[in-house]
């Protein structure tokens, strides 16, 4: 196991900040609801004991999540991006319980999770935190009728008196999330894509949690009906201070939704700080790739720049800075040393040997070419 | 001849509560080599078409009216066993659900050898690499360890890929590919619809491409049908239907897609909802929501209209207005 993860961020500003500079982002954050440190989660992904003995075939250990540390705070929309398999779905099942950490904790309302050890210490957290799954319908029991699967947690944490309180409950969810009262009767397989998508979501809200996780919640929707999730989520937002991690490829919902962004490589955040700052100004190379790769429907048959270089492999992660191997910037300082987060001028934090160097110039964002400041 | 054709297709689910029409009177063609994307309202019924045209419908729904062609030959009354050969070989399905699509008991390399054995006349260790560079070409980062793993030790966006990579083992002439890219972040989504583009060109694959996200219909595409209520409401060519819309639906769908920098506190939506299968309106089946409807529209249901460089079902651009239309093109 590396001994060396990035440090914690001290909880207080770095000294004399330079005049005129904003305060630093995780400063604004006084009183988050969520607090991860130091978080990781491995896998053991070796071949069967007998390949092993057979083959000498070795241990292996899927890094997943590696050393990330993020605050979110109450009634806000924190978002994780990055590429394919770079951890989000594993940090969201780590932060709402179903896997336990390798390393790091998860603390909710300043509780380390780790503590809640008994059923009914966790009774209370079960219904504050609520998950929207990546696979909406891997996640349904298509034996039972949608109005059963709605009232799962309503009749699991008791926030009903009756069957018809439930029922009306149910009613109000499907209709929230654009279905009818009537599609409680029906089972899964009888709906849509789309459709099953807001099943998900309408269990989720159904037992008036405090922080929902959405991983990719509008991923199969169309954008009408896309709009009009994320335009509820904003105003469930509003009433009840729901607050949110969300995860999405789709950078311009991810734009719209969030307070604060995270990107991640590699199992670790590489940059994260307030919506605006990191789009406006990335820091990270890989930031600014990402941004750079933001799709337009304007132009139509353009091919888009990808993301260009070897696609990392968590089993076998490359020395130093995980980015090296694909970042323009890369120096002998950088194949050596894991660079640890600091806070940048614009007030994100930015784990970069280059950035922290002042050897990569700040420069406006990609996402300004397409539009940032029209609105 | 179109490689696949698809005429007058109707598609319906016997309830209780009587006839569910889900996919109403839907005509198109997708030529060899061609991208055609669709795009719709959530429940529109792009699936329940693509579904139809593997031949997969789960009973009681069935295809109830109409003709699927491809390669100039029916395939919509075949016995189970003949169409199933054909949705080895020659069509290859990329689900919605790309869970569906994997056995969780099997390591995905297994799966992929198997399928790769029974369409082809490879031997077992060249099915092996061909899978391994199946993996490679999705853009699965050490497909040689991967290989081995398990559908639940990969991401959700590897699966996708996986499911993928399944589809294209047999080198089959059409890909129905259903949301094949919303898992994937945009360098990846970039890699595999430059794969799709790829297969059209150098091999003659036609692709029916279901996607909801207009970047990648406008990247990929060469036309586009649009969907709305078990109709087509309009077909065209991409720029045509992307860059300047003319069904009013079309036009809100293009309205509500969120862009980076644009900051508003609601994003425009198309008000109400598309309606249940079970109460279609009368007349065209947009006209609760339009913005545009007059007595016609409450009256008689439209047909798509042929236009200069596409066709629409509005009444809009009926006889005169179409003319007016075409004259400015
Ligand atoms: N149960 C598991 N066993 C072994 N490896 C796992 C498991 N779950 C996830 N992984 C691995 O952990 C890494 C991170 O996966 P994760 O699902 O968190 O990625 P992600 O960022 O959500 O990706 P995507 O955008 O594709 O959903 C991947 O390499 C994946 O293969
Ligand atoms: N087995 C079934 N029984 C009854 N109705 C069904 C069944 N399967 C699908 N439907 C209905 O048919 C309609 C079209 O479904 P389809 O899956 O084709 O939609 P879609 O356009 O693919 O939507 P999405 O974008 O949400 O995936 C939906 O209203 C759905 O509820
Ligand atoms: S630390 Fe070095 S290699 Fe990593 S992103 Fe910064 S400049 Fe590139
Ligand atoms: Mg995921
Ligand atoms: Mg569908």
């Amino acid at each position: 196991m590396p001994d060396h993860l990035p440090p914690v961020p001290p909880p207080t500003a770095p000294a004399v900040p330079p005049h005129g500079r904003r305060p630093d982002d995780a400063e604004l954050i006084r009183d988050p609801l969520v607090e991860v440190q130091g978080l990781a989660k491995y896998f053991d992904v070796s071949k069967p004991f007998l390949n092993r003995v057979f083959e000498g075939a070795p241990r292996r250990l899927l890094r997943a999540v590696d050393g990330v540390d993020i605050k979110i705070p109450r009634g806000e929309t924190f978002s994780l991006v990055g590429e394919s398999g770079c951890g989000k779905s594993t940090v969201a099942r780590t932060i709402v319980g179903l896997y336990r950490p390798s390393r790091g904790t998860v603390m909710f309302e300043g509780t380390d999770l780790a503590t809640l050890t008994r059923r009914a210490a966790r009774m209370p957290f079960h219904r504050r935190v609520q998950m929207i799954f990546q696979d909406p319908f891997a996640s349904l029991n298509p034996r039972w009728r949608v109005l059963d699967i709605i009232a799962e947690p309503i009749r699991a944490h008791r926030l009903a008196k009756s069957a018809q309180e439930v029922r009306e409950r149910v009613a109000e969810l499907l209709t929230q999330v654009k279905l009818t009262a009537r599609d409680g009767e029906k089972f899964p397989h009888e709906f849509s894509g789309g459709q099953r998508q807001r099943i998900s979501i309408a269990r989720a809200l159904a037992s008036n949690p405090d922080f929902l996780v959405c991983d990719e919640p509008t991923s199969a929707l169309d954008v009408s009906v896309q709009a009009q999730i994320l335009n509820l989520m904003k105003d469930l937002q509003r009433e009840l201070g729901l607050t949110y991690l969300f995860i999405s490829h789709n950078l311009a919902a991810v734009y719209h939704v969030s307070d604060w962004v995270g990107v991640m490589y590699l199992g670790r955040v590489v940059e994260w700080g307030a919506k605006r700052t990191v789009f406006s100004t990335p820091r990270h190379p890989y930031t600014r790739m990402l941004l750079d790769t933001i799709p337009d429907i304007t132009m139509s048959g353009r091919e888009r720049m990808p993301v260009g270089g070897e696609v990392p492999n968590p089993i076998d992660p490359p020395p130093g800075c995980p980015f090296h191997p694909r970042c323009p910037h890369a120096n002998e300082r950088c194949v050596a040393e894991l660079p640890a987060s600091k806070v940048s001028e614009q007030g994100s934090h930015v784990a970069c040997h280059g950035v922290e160097e002042g050897r990569i110039p700040t420069h406006a964002a990609p996402g300004a070419k397409v539009g940032l400041g029209k609105g | 001849m179109a490689l696949l054709e698809v005429d007058n297709l109707r598609v319906e689910f016997p309830t209780r509560r009587g006839t569910l029409v889900a996919v109403d009177d839907v005509s198109f063609a997708i030529d060899e080599g061609e991208v055609l994307g669709v795009v719709g309202e959530s429940g529109a019924g792009k699936s329940l078409t693509g579904t139809a045209i593997i031949g997969l419908l789960e009973p009681p729904g069935r295809v109830a009216g109409g003709e699927i062609r491809l390669e100039g030959k029916r395939i919509d009354k075949l016995p189970p066993d003949q169409m199933r050969r054909i949705r080895g070989a020659k069509i290859g399905a990329i689900f919605q659900d790309p869970l569906t699509s994997l056995n969780p008991l099997y390591r995905i390399g297994t799966q992929i050898v198997e399928t790769v054995l029974t369409h082809t006349d490879l031997t077992p260790t060249k099915a092996r690499m061909r899978a391994l560079e199946l993996l490679k070409e999705v853009g699965i980062p050490a497909a040689e360890h991967r290989i081995d793993h398990y559908p639940h030790q990969l991401s959700g966006g590897m699966r996708q890929r996986v499911v993928i990579a399944l589809a294209l083992c047999a080198n089959p002439r059409l890909i129905i590919a259903d949301e094949p890219t919303t898992a994937l972040d945009v360098s990846i989504q970039a890699q595999i619809l430059a794969l799709l583009r790829r297969l059209g060109r150098d091999h003659g694959t036609a692709v029916m491409l279901v996607t909801h996200d207009m970047g990648v219909i406008a990247e990929t595409a060469h036309r586009v049908a649009v969907m709305y209520a078990g109709r087509i409401a309009e077909i065209g060519a991409v720029r045509q239907v992307v860059g300047r819309p003319r069904h009013p639906y079309t036009v809100g769908l293009m309205g509500s897609i969120p862009a980076v920098g644009r900051d508003q506190e609601r994003l425009t939506q198309i008000d109400g909802a598309m309606p249940r299968l079970t109460d279609i309106p009368r007349g065209c089946a947009f006209n609760p929501r339009c913005p545009h409807a007059f007595d016609r529209c409450f009256a008689d249901r439209p047909d798509p209209i042929a236009m200069a460089d596409g066709k629409v079902a509005c009444w809009r651009f009926d006889q005169a207005e179409a003319a007016a239309e075409v004259g400015h093109a």
